[in-house]
C-alpha cells in the first residue's frame, strides 16, 4: 500500500500548509450557510480517541466509496477521530474538492480547484500525470447538510473566530439539543470571542426556551428580545402561538413585535438597494446611449448588440487566462471598451455618417446592423449561451445583519456604474475630446469653422458611446446570459431611460435610471414581477404626454428640433 | 413605352412566380422524406439547433443502415424562425410541397399549437420530443418528451419523502406550462394536506433577469422553520440570473434545494456551474447514465458534431426514441402512409438511453424512467432518485378539475378526450 | 373624375392593382378548378402564403399612409395589427362551441385547464359576428385615438413619438403574456374550427378568405388614394414638410394627425382580423417590437410616400423570407440585416424608385421633400 509509508518529518510541515489552505476554504464554506434544519447527526466526540494510522487511512479511503449513507456513516467515524487531518478532508468532501481513482485501494487527494492536488493521506503533491484518473467523489445534498453539521462541531474549537461564530450559528440553525449544549457549554468556558459567547447565549436560550418552567422561558424571550436571527424569530412566533402559559405568550409576542419592527426597517433599505441596484444596471446600459442618441441624435438599434459585444469579449478573456478568473475581469473591461468602441466606429464610418440628421433613417439602418451582429455572434459563438464565471471577490454578499445582506456583484456594479457616468462626465466636461463633441453637438457649422474635424469628431463621440455599451457589457454578463439574445433584452429599456432622463442630459440619464429602477421595485412586491414592467411602461408613456422631453429638457438653441 | 418596360418586370416576376410553384410539385419519389422543423434563428434556435442535429444524426446512421423500405431517407429542413404563425406554414409546405412522411419538431407549446391544426387538417404525423403540460391528444401527434406526471410529480414526491419538504415554491416563467404545472402541482399538495399558507406562487416574465427581491422573497419564506423547497419552471434564459442570485444571496441546496423543469445539460453548459452545486433536476434522461446504449449514442454524437465537448440531453433522447418508434412502425406498417404508421406505432418499443425499453401507449404518449439528480460542478447529474420500472405518460392530469374525467386512447376508443362520465368523445378531436 | 383622381394618375398603383385584381381571379381558378397534378395547380399552401401576404401588405398600407404622407413613424403598428387579429380569435373562439377539447360549451380551452369558472365580461359578445366585426375596428381605432390624442395634444414628435409607440406595443406584449388577462397567455388562442358557420380548413373558406384579403387591399387602397389626393391629403403632406408652418397657417394639426393615425390603426385591425383565420392562430408575439419593426422595413422596401410601394415592399420582403428560410435558414438575419442598411443608405425610395429613376413623377418629388425637410432640420440644429 504506497500510502500507507507517511514520512512523518514532511508531514508536520505540509500539514501546516495544507490547514491554512483549508482554514481559508473553511472559512468560505461556513460563509455560505444560512437556516433551516437539516437531520442533525449526533457527532459529539466525548473523548478523543486514540488514532491509529490504519484506522485513519481505511476510513478516508471507505469514505470514497460505497452507497452514500454508508459514507456519511463512514465521515462521522472520522469526525471522532482525534487527528488535524480529518477537517480538511471532509471540508474538502463537503465543497466538493475531494477526488479519488476508482479502485479497490484508492488515491485520495484534495484539489485546490486550480488544477493541483495534494495526497489527502499524507499531504504530498501528486503530480499531474498521476492525477488524470482522479475523478470528484460525489456527494448529495443529504450527505452535504450531514457534513455541514459534523464539521460545525469540528470547528467550535477552531482557532478562528469567524469560523467559530459560523460554528455556532450551524448549530443553532441545525436546532439545538442536549449534545450541542453540551458541546458549547464547554467550549463557552474558554471563548474569549465577545460575537461567539453571544451566539452561544443565544444557543442557551433557544434551548431554555423549550423548558418546563415557565420562569426560565420569560428569562429566554428576554435575553432573544432584538435579536434578528431567523431561528430565534421562528421559535419565538412558535411561543407566541402555542405556549401554555399565557404570560410567556404575551411575553413572546412583545418580543416578535419589536424585532418586526427593526426588520421592516431593513426591509424597507433592502428594497431601495434593490432598486437602485436595478437602475445602476439601467443606467450602464442607457449611459452609451445618452451620447450617441443624446448628444449626436443617433437613434442607434444596435446599441444592446455593443453590450452583447463586450460581454462575449469577458467570456473571450476568461478563455484566454483560465486560472486568472479574479484578474480577468480588469482586463476584460479595457478590452471590451476597444473593441466595442472600434466595432461602433466602423459602423459610424460605414453607415451613420451617410445619415445624420435623418435620426428614423439611423434607427432602421442600425436595426439592420444589429440583426447581422445578433447572426454573426450566432455563427461565430454558436447560439448557445456562454459560461462566464463569477470571481470569487464577485460572489457572494455583505452580511450587515440576520435580515440585511448585499450581494457583492450587485453592489460593484452599483459603484462600477456610477464611475462610469462620473468619468463620462469628467470626459466630455473636462477634456478636449469633449470640449469638442459639445461644441459640434451645439453648432457643427461653427465649430467646424474654428477647426474641429467635425467627422473625426463624430466617430470619436460614436466610438465613446460604443464602448461604454462594451463596458456595460462586461457588467451585464456578471448577472445574466451571455448570448446572441443579451442585447435586444435590455435596449428598448434604455431606450426608456433616456428619454425619460430628457435627451442629451447625463445628469437626466442617471436621474432617470435609478428613478425607474426603484419605482419598479417598489410597484413588484404589489403588482407582481409582470405588471410592475407594463404598469412602468405605462406611465412612462404618460409621462412622456406631460413632458415630452423628459426630467431634464435640453434648453436653447441646442433643443430646437 | 415605360409602361411596357414595367410589363417586362412584371412579366419576369411573373414567371419566376410560376417556377417556383411548379418546382414545389416535383417531388422525388426514390427517396422518404422526413421534415425537421426546429427553429434555426431566433429566441429558440438556441434550445432547437442541437434537436436539428440530432435528427441529421438519426437519419444519417439510419441510411448507413440501409435506409427503410428499401429507400434512402432525406431530411428536409426549415426555419420557422421561433415565429409561431410560420410554424404552421413551414408544416403546410412540408406536408403540400415536400410531402415529408412524418415531421420531427417543435418546442415551445405554442409552436406545437400552431403546427398542430395544421397537422391534423393535412394528416401528417408529429413527433414532439419536449416536455410539456399535458391536456391534449392528438391523432396525428406523438408526444415523445414527459407529460406532467412523468416529470413534475416524482419531483415532488422525491422532495417531499426524501427530503422532507414541508413548504413549497413554486415559481414559474409565465405561460402556459408552468401554469399548467403549477395548478396540478398545487392540487397534487394539497390532497397530500399540505396547507395553502405553505405554498407560493410566483411568476415572471420570459428573461427576467432581476431576481433579487424574488430571492429575497423566497428566504424569507424559507425561514420559517419548516424545510423549503423551489420546484421551478423557469424557461430558458431567466435561468441563469436567477441561480445567481440564489448564490450570492447565499441560499444553498442544502437549504433551499430548488428542483428545474427545464435546466439540463446543455443549459448547464452556458451557465458557470459553482452557484448550482447540489440543486436538482427532473428528467427522464441525464448524459451521466452509465449504460453501453447511452455511451454509444454519445460517442456518435460528439462525433457527428465534431465537438468533445458537446452533451447530450433530454430532448434528444425522445427524438432517438421517437425516430426508432417511427421507423419500426413503418417496417411494421410496410409503408409511410400516416393512417398505417399511426395504427402500427401504438405499442411499439424502442430502447431508450437509461437502459430500459419506452413503449407507444395507446394515448400517443410513451412509458419512460423519472430520474431526479443533483448538478454537479461539471455540468452533470448525479442521480439520486429513479423511480421503479417505467411511468406511462398520462395526457389527460387526474388533479385539474376539467380534465380528470378524460382519458386518450386511440386504439379501443378512437378519441382523444373521451369523458369517462358522460361516455363521450368529445369535441371534434373525435375524427373518424 | 373620381376615377381619374384616384387610378388614372397612379401608375405604378394601377399596375399593383391589377396583378393583386389578376391574383384574385387566378388563384381561386387554379386552385379549385385545375387538378393537382396540373403544373398550373396552385396549392393550398400558395394560397394561404398569399393570402397571409395581402394582410401584410395592407397592413404596410396603413404604415405608409402615416409614415409616407404624414411622417408618422409608429414603431408600433404590430400592436393595432394583433388587436384586430385578437377580436378575430376571440369571435373564432367562441364559435367552437363545445367542440373544444374538454367539451365546455362556453369557455375556451384554456380557461378549463386554468380552472376558471365563468366567461369574463370581455369575452361577451364576440360570438357574434357583427359584434366582433365591430371591435375589430373599434379597438385599435379607441386605442390609436386615446393614445394619439395624448400624444399628438402634448406635441410629442417624430423620434420621441416611434419610442412610445415601441413601448405601447411592449407593454402590450408583455401584458398579453399574462395568463390573468384571459387571452390564452402564450399559447394565444388557436386551434379554430369555423367560421361564419364554414370550416376553416376547407379549400372554399380559404379561397374565400383569400379573395376578403384581396378586395379588402383594393377598398383600403382607394380609400388611402382618396385621402391623399384629397384636400386633406395636401394639408397632411404639409404637416409632414413643415409642421410648424402648417400650424401657424391656422391648421390644427393635431387633429389631422389623430384622424390619420386613427384610419391608419383601424386598417391594421382589419389586416390583423383577416390574417388570424388564415394562419390559425394569434398569440402576443405579434405584439413584439421586432414584428412593427420590420414591417416598417417592408414599407421602406418598397418605397415610401407611394402607397403602392408599400403592398410591393411586403410581398417582396416576406417571399424572400419564405424562400429563404427554406433553403438557407442560416444567413436569413445577415440578409434581412443587410436589406435595412442597403435600403436606407441606397435606396431612399425603396424598390418603386428603381423603376422611376428617369422621370421625375410627384412622388419623386414627395421624397426628396422629405429629404430637404430632414436636412432644414439638421442645419437649424446646427446653426
Amino acid at each position: 500500500m504506497r500510502n500507507q509509508t507517511p514520512l512523518f518529518g514532511r508531514w508536520q510541515v505540509q500539514l501546516i500548509l495544507l490547514l491554512s489552505l483549508c482554514c481559508s476554504a473553511s472559512v468560505f464554506a461556513q460563509d455560505a450557510e444560512i437556516s433551516t434544519t437539516a437531520a442533525a447527526i449526533d457527532t459529539a466526540p466525548t473523548e478523543a480517541l486514540a488514532t491509529t494510522a490504519p484506522e485513519f487511512d481505511t476510513l478516508v479511503k471507505a469514505l470514497t466509496q460505497g452507497s452514500l449513507p454508508k459514507r456519511a456513516q463512514t465521515a462521522k467515524k472520522l469526525g471522532q477521530l482525534d487527528d488535524p487531518r480529518v477537517i480538511p478532508i471532509i471540508t474538502a468532501l463537503q465543497q466538493g474538492s475531494l477526488y479519488a481513482e476508482k479502485s479497490v485501494d484508492p488515491l485520495v487527494a484534495i484539489s485546490d480547484n486550480a488544477g493541483n492536488y495534494v495526497n489527502a493521506l499524507n499531504g504530498e503533491k501528486i503530480p499531474a500525470t498521476q492525477a488524470e484518473p482522479l475523478k470528484r467523489v460525489p456527494i448529495n445534498n443529504t450527505m452535504r447538510s450531514q457534513l455541514r453539521t459534523l464539521l460545525a462541531s469540528l470547528n467550535l474549537n477552531d482557532k478562528k473566530p469567524a469560523v467559530r461564530l459560523n460554528a455556532v450559528n450551524r448549530m443553532i440553525a441545525d436546532g439545538v439539543d442536549e449534545d450541542t449544549i453540551a458541546l458549547l457549554q464547554e467550549r463557552q468556558k474558554t471563548e474569549p470571542n465577545e460575537d461567539v459567547r453571544d451566539a452561544i447565549t443565544t444557543a442557551f436560550a433557544l434551548m431554555n426556551l423549550q423548558s418546563e418552567k415557565a420562569s426560565v422561558r420569560i428569562d429566554a424571550i428576554a435575553v432573544l428580545r432584538g435579536s434578528l436571527q431567523q431561528e430565534v424569530r421562528s421559535a419565538l412566533l412558535d411561543i407566541a402561538n402555542n405556549d401554555s402559559d399565557i404570560k410567556v405568550k404575551q411575553q413572546a409576542q412583545f418580543a416578535l413585535d419589536s424585532i418586526e419592527d427593526r426588520i421592516s426597517a431593513f426591509r424597507l433599505t433592502e428594497n431601495i438597494f434593490f432598486g437602485l441596484s436595478l437602475g445602476s444596471v439601467l443606467l450602464l446600459s442607457a449611459i452609451g446611449l445618452s451620447i450617441t442618441f443624446g448628444v449626436m441624435g443617433v437613434i442607434n438599434m444596435a446599441h444592446g448588440e455593443l453590450m452583447m459585444i463586450g460581454a462575449y469579449v469577458t467570456w473571450v478573456v476568461q478563455q484566454l487566462f483560465p486560472n486568472q478568473i479574479a484578474y480577468s475581469l480588469m482586463i476584460a473591461i479595457p478590452s471590451a471598451f476597444i473593441v466595442a468602441g472600434l466595432v461602433g466606429i466602423a459602423i459610424e464610418r460605414g453607415v451613420i455618417r451617410f445619415l445624420y440628421g435623418r435620426p428614423l433613417e439611423t434607427l432602421l439602418a442600425t436595426f439592420g446592423i444589429s440583426l447581422i451582429l445578433q447572426q454573426a455572434a450566432r455563427s461565430i459563438f454558436s447560439p448557445l449561451n456562454r459560461a462566464v464565471e463569477l470571481p470569487e471577490w464577485m460572489s457572494g454578499s455583505l452580511v450587515i445583519n440576520p435580515v440585511l445582506s448585499i450581494t457583492y456583484n450587485r453592489l460593484y456594479i452599483f459603484i462600477f456604474g456610477l464611475i462610469v457616468f462620473f468619468a463620462l462626465l469628467a470626459i466630455l466636461k473636462k477634456t478636449s475630446l469633449g470640449l469638442k463633441v459639445r461644441a459640434v453637438s451645439q453648432n457643427r457649422a461653427m465649430a467646424r469653422a474654428v477647426g474641429v474635424r467635425a467627422s473625426w469628431v463624430d466617430a470619436m463621440t460614436f466610438g465613446l458611446g460604443s464602448g461604454i455599451a462594451g463596458i456595460a457589457g462586461v457588467a451585464l454578463s456578471q448577472l445574466t446570459n451571455v448570448g446572441p439574445n443579451l442585447g435586444q433584452a435590455y435596449i428598448i429599456d434604455s431606450f426608456m431611460v433616456v428619454v425619460f432622463g430628457g435627451v442629451g442630459n447625463l445628469w437626466g440619464t442617471l436621474v432617470g435610471a435609478m428613478g425607474l429602477g426603484i419605482i419598479n421595485k417598489f410597484l413588484e412586491p404589489y403588482a407582481g414581477a409582470v405588471l410592475a414592467k407594463v404598469l412602468v411602461l405605462v406611465l412612462l408613456i404618460l409621462f412622456i404626454q406631460k413632458r415630452p422631453k423628459g426630467i431634464f429638457p435640453q434648453k436653447g438653441r441646442a433643443a430646437a428640433d | 413605352m415605360k409602361l411596357k418596360k414595367i410589363a417586362k418586370h412584371v412579366g419576369a416576376l411573373g414567371i419566376a412566380c410560376g417556377l417556383s410553384i411548379a418546382s414545389f410539385s416535383a417531388a422525388a419519389a426514390d427517396t422518404i422524406k422526413v421534415g425537421v422543423l426546429h427553429s434555426l434563428s431566433g429566441t429558440m434556435a438556441i434550445s432547437e439547433t442541437t434537436l436539428k442535429d440530432t435528427m441529421l444524426m438519426l437519419i444519417e446512421e439510419q441510411n448507413k443502415k440501409g435506409g427503410l423500405l428499401g429507400k434512402k431517407l432525406e431530411a428536409v429542413v426549415v426555419d420557422p424562425a421561433s415565429n409561431w404563425p410560420l410554424f404552421a406554414e413551414k408544416t403546410r409546405e412540408l406536408l403540400t410541397k415536400d410531402k415529408v412522411a412524418a415531421i420531427f419538431g417543435c418546442w415551445t407549446s405554442v409552436s406545437r399549437k400552431s403546427v398542430l391544426p395544421v397537422i391534423e387538417e393535412l394528416n401528417g404525423v408529429l413527433f414532439y420530443p419536449v416536455q410539456y403540460e399535458g391536456e391534449e391528444s392528438s391523432r396525428n401527434v406523438f408526444y415523445t418528451g414527459a407529460a406532467p406526471n412523468q416529470q413534475a410529480i416524482p419531483a415532488v414526491d422525491y422532495l417531499m419523502k426524501d427530503m422532507k419538504v414541508k413548504r413549497w415554491v413554486l415559481a414559474g416563467t409565465d405561460y402556459v406550462y408552468p401554469r399548467t404545472t403549477n395548478k396540478i402541482l398545487e392540487a397534487y399538495l394539497m390532497a397530500k394536506g399540505v396547507a395553502k399558507e405553505d405554498i407560493m406562487i410566483n411568476y415572471t416574465p420570459f428573461g427576467h433577469s432581476d431576481w433579487q427581491n424574488i430571492v429575497s422573497d423566497i428566504k424569507r419564506f424559507g425561514s420559517a422553520g419548516k424545510k423549503t423547497a423551489v420546484v421551478s419552471t423557469i424557461n430558458g434564459d431567466a435561468n441563469v440570473p436567477f441561480y445567481r442570485e440564489l448564490g450570492n444571496q447565499k441560499v444553498t441546496a442544502e437549504d433551499i434545494p430548488v428542483v428545474a423543469f427545464s435546466v439540463g445539460e446543455e443549459e448547464l453548459s452556458g451557465i458557470d456551474t459553482k452557484p448550482l452545486v447540489g440543486h436538482l433536476a427532473a428528467w427522464n434522461y441525464f448524459m451521466s447514465e452509465d449504460n453501453p446504449a447511452n455511451a454509444a449514442f454519445i460517442k456518435q454524437w460528439k462525433a457527428f458534431i465534431k465537438n468533445d465537448k458537446r452533451v447530450t440531453n433530454d430532448p434528444m433522447e425522445a427524438h432517438y426514441i421517437g425516430f426508432n418508434m417511427w421507423v419500426k412502425a413503418v417496417e411494421k406498417a410496410g409503408t409511410t402512409d400516416t393512417d398505417k404508421v399511426v395504427d402500427a406505432i401504438i405499442g411499439i418499443e424502442a430502447p431508450n438511453l437509461t437502459g430500459g425499453m419506452s413503449k407507444m401507449l395507446p394515448n400517443h404518449h410513451i412509458t419512460k424512467p423519472v430520474l431526479i439528480g443533483e448538478i454537479q460542478e461539471d455540468g452533470q447529474f448525479l442521480t439520486v432518485s429513479q423511480t421503479d420500472g417505467l411511468v406511462p405518460g398520462d395526457a389527460w392530469s387526474d388533479f385539474l378539475e376539467g380534465s380528470k374525467d378524460l382519458e386518450s386512447d386511440w386504439i379501443k376508443l378512437k378519441c382523444g378526450n373521451y369523458n369517462t362520465k358522460t361516455k363521450k368523445c368529445l369535441g371534434a378531436a373525435a375524427a373518424q | 373624375m373620381l376615377t381619374q383622381r384616384l387610378l388614372l394618375s397612379d401608375r405604378g398603383g394601377m399596375i399593383v392593382l391589377g396583378l393583386v385584381l389578376i391574383a384574385m381571379v387566378l388563384v381561386p381558378v387554379c386552385n379549385l378548378l385545375i387538378p393537382e397534378t396540373s403544373s398550373l395547380h396552385i396549392s393550398t399552401f400558395m394560397v394561404t402564403l398569399l393570402g397571409k401576404f395581402l394582410c401584410y401588405a395592407l397592413l404596410a398600407l396603413a404604415v405608409d399612409l402615416i409614415w409616407g404622407y404624414c411622417g408618422i413613424l409608429s414603431l408600433g403598428h404590430g400592436a393595432f395589427f394583433a388587436l384586430g387579429g385578437y377580436a378575430m380569435g376571440m369571435y373564432l373562439m367562441r364559435q367552437i362551441g363545445p367542440r373544444g377539447q374538454y367539451g365546455d360549451p362556453l369557455l375556451p380551452d384554456f380557461m378549463v385547464f386554468l380552472n376558471w369558472s365563468e366567461l369574463p365580461w370581455y369575452w361577451q359578445g364576440f360570438d357574434m359576428f357583427w359584434f366582433a366585426m365591430l371591435m375589430v375596428i373599434v379597438i385599435p381605432g379607441l386605442l390609436a385615438f386615446v393614445f394619439g390624442w395624448l400624444a399628438f395634444r402634448s406635441r410629442v414628435t417624430g423620434v420621441y413619438f416611434s419610442i412610445i409607440t415601441q413601448a405601447l406595443t411592449y407593454a402590450l406584449l408583455l401584458a398579453f403574456f399574462r395568463n390573468e388577462m384571459g387571452f390564452g397567455g402564450n399559447n394565444g388562442l388557436t386551434d379554430f374550427k369555423d367560421i361564419l358557420g364554414f370550416p376553416i380548413a376547407a379549400d372554399g373558406t380559404r379561397i374565400s378568405l383569400f379573395l376578403a384579403s384581396g378586395f379588402m387591399l383594393i377598398i383600403a387602397y382607394i380609400a388611402c388614394r382618396y385621402i391623399v389626393t384629397s384636400r386633406m391629403g395636401k394639408i397632411i403632406v404639409s404637416i409632414r414638410d413643415a409642421e410648424t408652418r402648417t400650424r401657424f397657417c391656422g391648421y390644427k394639426v393635431e387633429s389631422y394627425k389623430l384622424w390619420l393615425f386613427v384610419f391608419s390603426a383601424v386598417l391594421a385591425g382589419i389586416a390583423g382580423a383577416l390574417y388570424v383565420p388564415q394562419v390559425g392562430i394569434i398569440n402576443p408575439g405579434e405584439f413584439s417590437p421586432l414584428n412593427s419593426i420590420e414591417l416598417v422595413v417592408w414599407v421602406a422596401t418598397g418605397g415610401r410616400g407611394t402607397l403602392f410601394g408599400a403592398i410591393v415592399g411586403a410581398f417582396t420582403v416576406n417571399y424572400g423570407k419564405t424562400i429563404f428560410t427554406s433553403y438557407s435558414p442560416e444567413t436569413w438575419l445577415f440578409a434581412l440585416g443587410a436589406l435595412f442598411v442597403i435600403v436606407t443608405l441606397i435606396l431612399p425610395n425603396g424598390l418603386v424608385g428603381l423603376f422611376k429613376r428617369n422621370k421625375k413623377t410627384p412622388t419623386e418629388n414627395t421624397v426628396t421633400a422629405v429629404e430637404s425637410k430632414t436636412e432644414t432640420a439638421a442645419t437649424k440644429e446646427t446653426v
